[in-house]
């Protein structure tokens, strides 16, 4: 019993630590905008693909996951700069609908600068599975979980003790008064895309040798970072991580314990009854209301 | 007399009924009068949907759900236990808004993206379910829906559909604008522009939001079964995440507050994907980047865009 | 002046006979090039194009050029139905073949047979041609046909007791639920039914439940895409070694690709095309496969695949019962569909009948297992 709960536990908390890293890169573009980016799901998948395609190309994988990185960090950016800067001041919604159709543009440039096949990247350390007291993970499944963690400490960093990282807190705490101190507001927003797009590209390449990856990918896993952020709390970045973990947990226990086929209904459920009983997630700021 | 002829609302209207009854003018063959179809009852959801984004400020990311449950509900009744297909309308529009009201007292407590991802879960709970119960509903494939016929006379042929779906949006349409235009309407306009100062002025906040998510519910139920037996066919991706994301376009895109926008944001979106066939391999790239560049120049959306560089400022 | 109106006459009677011949054959697609159905449509759309263009630069069919019409559907159903009727109404299309899923083709279904047109789906659901509808065809074996295939290998290998993986598509569910009807006439008992979600990264919790489950000796998945290849790096992840069966929709390089070592013993039921040199030469289908995979190989540089061939076959299909019937008068190409028996393809020999439209019996499907990381035949 307690070795099936274990393999339960670790495939949810693979599969949570990447939806924590795509709640990561919500939380910091809502942090510095208010703007939920729908796309964030494509730049996942345009780490994995990139990395993927220069691999094959003949760069050594570390080249390869460089250049992936920075292509979608670079991506992040022009997203920016030409949908989301421009349309400053529009109602959030058309902001969504904006960076949806942004989403749409993605997949169908990249079903044309690659194809549309599934690829799959070579596991970082080998296939020989690892064994945990009866339950089994795969060494990819450490590495995802071990670089999740590292990012973790480096944001924390970076946030609390770098002039660029505080200045991202300050706006996404008061615009105007973050201006007022003489922060560059606009580029502030620049990196945030940057930032979060690299994020989700490095949770792309992570996971590309266990999930496969594919023009599409971005879809699902877009989908559920996004749940993973509510879940934790919106614009709380603890709370992207304990969101994003718990809903792997959920799901995996789901799975395991009711009924595979319910499963994602199930984290659903679960995701609208901690609503239900904390209306900003589990982490939260319940945000006074400005009359 | 004729001030209230001139008026935003019959004007609209009637500019919508000349519209209608024209337009088979220019259609030459079955496939013209198919989407013109589909326009419409997109349209007729997208009235509902508006009322509760544009007018409340509530915003829903799983209305496809609801236009599934009534395109399932009246499926399953008609063909699997005989129902005529009237009452079986009836009866899942019925269900419907039962669920939305049930459902919709907890939900509409949220804010924000918050209530968003709620109506995400919400919707994409009901799409899992529709392709998990397989023995009612086909499973992913989807099931065969009969067709609508009234006291044994079926509804057939391309011209009779459309005469029937052209009524529909026009009584949507109408039923839409007197409700903003009446007292319960301007209520829910205050909630909108500022919910505690409404509250504060005597509007029951909580009730106005339940009763347009239920009106919205309702209006997207009745399009699904329609839908249903038009096509003589349903599959559980018309509840899908996917289609919600559709019908939340078609009303943004259009010009949320504005009736008339919801259908024309419905047309042009409806079209869209058959104009963008000549792309090709193209066409994802060009919808994304429609959407996009309609949306940054257009943030308002088409219509009242529109309306503010030809109109004299007078609202919908 | 008598000689000169019987030269004009003769000349406009060659002018309208060749104006005549050059009114083109039209045959109109809707397939899934985009969408979650994405790696079924592309290689469709690919061989269809490439044989159109074979079949008129041989100087086309009764001396006609075929024009070809493919919209992408995307794998949605409506879409399906709107282009369907654009190809049926406005393109004015003699023959459609496409659908490359059920829920699409389904979908079509009752516009064909309201507009009275030959209709040739490339999906899998036996629901297409069972009950038989008068203008439906299709081309690849049913899913009813694959879970036979793969109980009689079962049986023989003496797995009696199986269970069940399928992912959240129509062609998983489908699969399953005619799995789950014939297992009885087969002997097979199922003991465990998991199921995945589509874009699912991870199913060590589906199959830790079946490894549990009661006397279980063999593990069938039902699905396609990239849900079976995590399934088996799962399953050898987790250290199972019942044996593993996929299903015909992963009938691929690719797989062996995605999947990698952990591929190695897996069995699956497939259309010879998935391996034709190892077919014995006297194989009747053998030479019609290799000149597939010649073409498709050299032209597009990626591997053949087992859709593809289902669209070939609809396609070669339509253009033999165009000539049988010497028009494209659509009563007469479907009479001329119906009367083909002996019709080497790709999937199979086909021997159509106004009862049966889809042509293919069991035979047409062999065992394939991953022998050092290839598919070799083994029935």
């Amino acid at each position: 019993m307690s070795a099936e709960f274990l393999q339960f536990l670790l495939a949810g908390l693979t599969a949570g630590a990447i939806y924590a890293l795509v709640a990561l890169g919500f939380t910091i573009i809502y942090n510095a905008s208010h703007v939920i980016n729908f796309a964030q799901g494509e730049f996942v998948m345009i780490g994995g693909m990139a990395t993927v395609s220069l691999a094959a190309a003949g760069l050594p994988l570390p080249a390869a996951i460089a250049a992936a990185v920075l292509a979608a960090a670079a991506v992040g950016l022009a997203l920016e700069k030409f949908a989301v800067e421009p349309a400053r001041g529009a109602p959030v919604v058309t902001l969504i609908i904006i960076t949806i159709g942004a989403s749409i543009l993605l997949r169908g440039l990249a079903t044309l600068v690659w194809d549309k096949k599934i690829h799959a990247l070579k596991p970082f350390s080998g296939d020989a599975p690892i064994r945990i007291g009866g339950a089994t993970l795969a060494p990819q499944s450490l590495w995802v979980l071990g670089v999740t963690l590292v990012i973790v400490l480096v944001l924390a960093w970076f946030f609390n003790r770098t002039l660029l990282g505080k200045a991202l807190l300050a706006t996404s705490h008061n615009r105007l008064a973050a201006q007022l101190v003489g922060i560059n507001v606009r580029r502030v927003l620049l990196v945030s895309f940057g930032l979060s797009a690299a994020l989700g590209a490095i949770a792309g390449i992570l996971t590309a040798p266990i999930t496969f990856t594919s023009w599409d990918v971005g879809i699902m896993l877009g989908l559920k970072g996004f749940a993973a952020a509510i879940l934790g709390g919106l614009g709380s970045g603890p709370g992207a991580i304990v969101g994003g973990l718990a809903l792997g947990i959920v799901e995996a226990m789901g799975a395991g314990y009711v009924s595979s086929a319910y499963k994602d209904a199930i984290a659903f459920v679960v995701l609208l009854a901690v609503l239900f009983f904390l209306p900003g997630g589990l982490l939260g700021r319940g945000g006074a209301e400005r009359v | 007399m004729l001030a209230r002829l001139a008026s935003a609302r019959t004007g609209g209207l009637g500019a919508l009924i000349v519209v209608l009854a024209l337009a088979p003018l220019a259609f030459t063959n079955n496939y013209h009068y198919e989407i013109a179809i589909l326009v419409a009852l997109n349209a007729v959801t997208c009235v509902g949907l508006n009322l509760l984004i544009g007018y409340a400020g509530q915003i829903s990311l799983g209305h496809a759900g609801f236009f599934g449950l009534g395109a399932y509900g009246s499926a399953i009744l008609t063909a699997r236990y005989g129902w005529p297909p009237l009452a079986a309308l009836v009866a899942a529009t019925a269900g419907t808004a039962l669920l939305a009201y049930v459902v919709g007292r907890p939900i509409l407590r949220l804010k924000g993206h918050y209530l968003a991802m709620a109506t995400l879960g919400m919707g994409i709970i009901i799409s899992i379910i529709l392709v998990t119960e397989e023995r009612f509903t086909g499973g992913p494939d989807g099931m065969a829906v009969p067709p609508f016929s009234v006291a044994g006379v079926a509804l057939a042929g391309e011209r009779a559909w459309y005469a029937a779906c052209a009524v529909m949006l026009l009584a949507a349409v109408w039923l839409a604008l007197n409700l903003i235009d009446s007292p319960a309407g301007r209520a829910l306009r205050a909630l909108h522009g500022a919910e505690i100062g409404a509250q504060v002025s005597g509007v029951d906040a909580a009730r106005a939001k339940l009763a347009v998510f239920v009106l919205s519910a309702v209006f997207a139920s009745v399009a699904g079964s329609v839908a249903a037996h038009y096509a003589g066919f349903i599959t559980p991706a018309k509840a899908g995440f996917f289609h919600s994301i559709e019908l939340v376009t078609m009303v943004v895109f259009g010009g949320m507050a504005s009736t008339f926008g919801a259908v024309a944001g419905a047309a042009a979106l409806t079209l869209l994907p058959q104009l963008l066939t000549v792309f090709k391999e193209y066409e994802m790239v060009m919808m994304g980047a429609v959407m996009m560049g309609t949306m940054i120049f257009m943030p308002k959306g088409l219509v009242p865009t529109l309306a503010a560089r030809f109109g004299n400022g007078r609202r919908t | 002046m008598l000689k000169g109106l019987a030269v004009a006459a003769s000349a406009l009677a060659f002018a309208a006979g060749a104006a005549f011949a050059q009114e083109p054959i039209r045959i109109g697609s809707f397939l899934a090039v985009t969408g979650p159905a994405a790696f079924l449509g592309d290689p469709e759309q690919k061989t269809l194009e490439l044989y159109v263009e074979k079949l008129n630069a041989a100087g086309g069919v009764l001396g006609r050029k075929i024009q070809l019409t493919v919209y992408d559907s995307a794998g949605d159903a409506e879409k399906a139905r709107a282009f369907a009727k654009r190809l049926i109404e406005q393109d004015k299309v003699d023959v459609i073949v496409g659908g490359s899923t059920t829920g699409e083709t389904m979908a079509v279904v009752p516009l064909v047979e309201q507009a009275g047109i030959p209709f040739i789906s490339l999906a899998g659901a036996v629901v297409i041609v069972e009950p038989v509808k008068k203008w439906v065809f299709k081309t690849p074996h049913s899913d009813r046909q694959a879970c036979e295939r793969i109980f009689v290998d079962m049986k023989a290998r003496g797995l009696t007791k199986i269970a069940l993986i399928s992912g959240a598509g129509g062609f998983d569910k489908s699969m399953r639920a005619q799995c789950m009807q014939v297992a009885k006439n087969h002997g097979i008992e199922i003991v465990a039914d998991e199921s995945y979600g589509a874009g699912d990264t991870d199913m060590t919790a589906q199959l830790t439940k079946i490894r549990s489950a009661p006397g279980v000796q063999a593990v069938l998945n039902c699905g396609f895409g990239q849900g079976p290849a995590i399934v088996t790096k799962n399953y050898r992840q987790l250290g199972i070694t019942l044996p593993l069966y996929q299903s015909h929709g992963v009938a691929s390089k690719e797989f062996i690709k995605l999947a990698g070592g952990a591929a190695e013993g897996i069995r699956l039921p497939a259309a010879a095309i998935l391996a034709p040199e190892t077919l014995p030469d006297g194989d009747p289908q053998k030479k019609v496969l290799l000149a597939y995979k010649r073409e498709f190989e050299g032209r597009f540089k990626q591997d053949v695949s087992t859709f593809g061939g289902h669209a070939y076959d609809g396609l070669m299909l339509a253009v033999e019962a165009i000539r049988r019937a010497g028009s494209t008068n659509k009563e007469a190409v479907r009479s001329a569909l119906e009367s083909i028996r002996g019709f080497v393809g790709i999937d199979g020999i086909f021997n159509f009948s106004p009862t049966d439209h889809v042509g293919l019996d069991v035979s047409g499907l062999r065992i394939f297992e991953v022998r050092n990381g290839n598919w070799t035949v083994v029935k």
